[in-house]
């Protein structure tokens, strides 16, 4: 089966004025659908960097990565725009939503992007609020919700596009624990509808709903193991 | 399918420029003001060079386009041979007398002089009249109507008769309540009968055109003094195409007339409508231009203003756009985002600026004859639309290219 994700030997090196910074040194891994993947490392790791060039926000200096047979390491700036809108839904630690846009037309924004029109961008946004329970809230704005009901809106955001992969980076790091364990519980319920989520965390316990971990450390793959002690999932998919 | 996008995008565009512009609004408005002031500025100046362009056409039309000027004195040349146009042989009834027998693309010759002098009739006096001696035919060189009356006529004109035709408000304050028509007034210290009144033409070049009287040229040689300037010759042509035709005809008559030795230049000058337009224009144009140009100082300063604002709306907004570009936003969407935003705000200050010109417009119609021309009112939407895009251009260059990961770490 081909994978979603297929990174071979990449390597992203920064120039700080005159000093090399060696990001990532060496990474190579799959990722298949329906995978539920946990990216794990302390900061200064390169798992910032990793999540970045996964969600084909920036390009490796060297080495492959395939997503979904597609090679994307050397696209230019508008190909790397069509496929981040396309197959990679974001979800972010502080939300990242408009915040003069209510929850609809947050949700609807990367419909817009793909030129879709208004009645069916309209339907399909609903549909993905519904999806989080927020359909009740579509007309507030960000500032009149809660930090759990912005990263619903955020997540059905990335839901709309039905994109190939869900990623996620730090999904719980700005909300109370119990919102969190509602945030993860989603997530698992995502998983179970067939998504392929990767997760970028440094919290052991987010890091255990998925399924597998993959740890990073000085810019490359440290441990890649399957998860045997899963938490499990509070909510199941109807 | 492209243009599909587009129309999602403008709309995007527009709705995002709406939400940041009433989210600063008191900046919105400051910002909108300099293109105000500026359309403003460049809407009356456009309005009113209309107007002096027309004030200027109505009063040259008055000057026939195919009247040709025989005099001493060209009418457009710097002061510097004043004398030697002086001293020139004067214009004389001979040579009248020889251009109207020999010019053979005139339809009409008349010879003119003039002098000033009091017009009275009984106790009522009228100074500074502007007397001109004609022949019959000077109506046709000089579209004129007669409102009461008749013009003189070629035997009165030939015969010396003492008749005189008068300018409309000469005629109106001495006869305000009677005929002027058949009555003796006094011209200087003669006396002439009145056979008819031209009709109302008003002021060419600030002159009243009115305040003036014609009388037979032979008559008129004979009563007023005109040795020192001479006679002028006014030759309509037959055919306005045959305009350079004509001239030279004249020119040829006119050597010979005059005994201007071969290779010699011409001791006269021969005058015409096109170097009034041609002087004007030239003048006309520069100040028109300087006009434009200053005020279009104002509409680059707000164009500034604009631009300005739009680095800071762009530097304040990066992590929008790092959003923006995390969910799909291709560079030409920031940009034409960002663009339409400086547009909307340009074209809200063009109209702003419109409305108010207007009736400052009708102000100005007060002092100068004029309208705000549509013309100038499409001419001002679009620069200050353009205004906008150029102006915005820049700063939307700036949030386009921002590298997404930079901008989505920008707080």
């Amino acid at each position: 089966m081909q994978p979603v994700i297929n990174i071979k030997n990449i390597k992203k090196t920064y120039i700080m004025g005159t000093v090399e910074v060696h990001a990532l040194v060496d990474v190579s891994l799959q990722i298949y659908k329906n995978e539920y993947v946990a990216i794990m490392g302390p900061s200064g790791s390169g798992k910032s960097t990793l999540m970045n060039i996964i969600g084909c926000l920036d390009t490796p200096t060297s080495g492959l990565y395939e997503f979904n047979g597609v090679n994307v390491s050397d696209m230019n700036d508008n190909q790397l725009a069509k496929i981040r809108n396309k197959e990679i839904g974001f979800v972010f630690q502080t939300f990242n939503l408009l915040a003069r846009s209510d929850a609809l037309h947050n949700v609807e924004l990367p419909l817009i992007y793909a030129g879709m029109k208004k009645s069916e961008r309209h339907e399909l946004a609903k549909e993905a609020l519904r999806h989080v329970k927020l359909e009740d809230r579509m007309h507030h704005k960000p500032n009149e919700l809660s930090g759990g009901q912005r990263q619903r809106v955020a997540i059905a955001r990335a839901l709309v596009t039905n994109p190939s992969i869900i990623l996620a980076d730090e999904p719980t790091g700005n909300l109370d624990s119990k919102t969190g364990v509602e945030i993860m519980a989603l997530f698992d319920e995502l998983h179970a509808q067939g998504n392929t989520i990767i997760l970028v965390t440094h919290e052991e316990d987010i890091a255990r709903h998925a399924h597998r971990i993959i740890r990073i450390r000085d810019g490359m793959v440290e441990h890649d193991e399957v998860v045997k002690d899963r938490i499990r999932p509070l909510v199941h998919a109807e | 399918m492209r243009f599909v996008d587009w129309g999602y995008e403008i709309k995007e565009g527009l709705l995002m420029s709406f939400q940041a512009i009433r989210a600063n609004k008191m900046r919105s408005v400051l910002t909108t003001l300099g293109i105000v002031i500026g359309i403003v500025s460049v809407t009356l100046m456009g309005t009113a060079i209309e107007g002096l362009s027309r004030a200027f056409n109505e009063t040259i039309s008055k000057i026939g386009a195919d009247v040709l000027y025989v005099q001493k004195f060209p009418w457009f040349d710097g002061g510097d041979n004043w004398w030697k146009y002086r001293n020139r042989k004067n214009i004389d009834l001979r040579q009248y007398r020889m251009v109207r027998d020999q010019a053979t693309l005139a339809s009409a010759v008349t010879p003119s002089a003039f002098a000033m002098a009091p017009i009275k009739y009984r106790s009522t006096s009228s100074d500074g009249i502007f007397v001109i001696g004609a022949n019959e035919q000077y109506p046709q060189t000089v579209s004129m109507n007669i409102a009461l009356g008749r013009f003189f006529t070629q035997a009165e004109s030939n015969g010396d008769r003492p008749v005189v035709v008068l300018g409309y408000t000469v005629a109106e304050k001495l006869f305000p309540n009677e005929t002027p028509l058949g009555k003796n007034v006094k011209v200087g210290q003669h006396t002439y009968r009145v056979v008819g009144v031209v009709a109302k033409q008003g002021s060419f070049l600030g002159m009243d055109m009115d305040n003036r009287a014609i009388i037979p040229i032979t008559n008129f040689l004979q009563k007023f003094s005109n040795q020192r300037r001479g006679l002028s010759l006014n030759v309509k042509v037959v055919d306005i195409n045959e305009l350079e035709n004509a001239k030279e005809e004249l020119r040829g008559i006119l050597r010979k007339a005059r005994g201007v030795k071969p290779g010699a230049e011409d001791d006269f000058a021969i005058n015409q409508q096109e170097m009034f337009i041609q002087t004007f224009n030239a003048i006309g144009g520069v100040v028109a231009g300087i006009g434009l140009f200053i005020t279009a100082l104002s509409l680059f300063v707000g164009a500034i203003g604009i631009m300005n604002i739009m680095f800071v709306s762009v530097t304040e907004r990066t992590k929008e756009i790092g959003i923006r570009k995390a969910i799909g936003a291709k560079r030409s969407t920031i940009l034409f985002q960002f663009l339409v935003e400086s547009a909307v705000l340009s074209l809200i200050g063009g109209i702003i600026g419109i409305i108010i010109a207007y009736p400052l417009s009708l102000l100005v119609d007060q002092i100068l004859p004029t309208s705000m021309p549509i013309s100038v009112v499409a001419i001002a939407i679009l620069i200050s639309l353009l205004v906008g895009v150029v102006s915005g251009f820049l700063p939307a260059n700036r949030a386009s290219k921002m590298d997404p990961v930079e901008a989505l770490r920008y707080e």
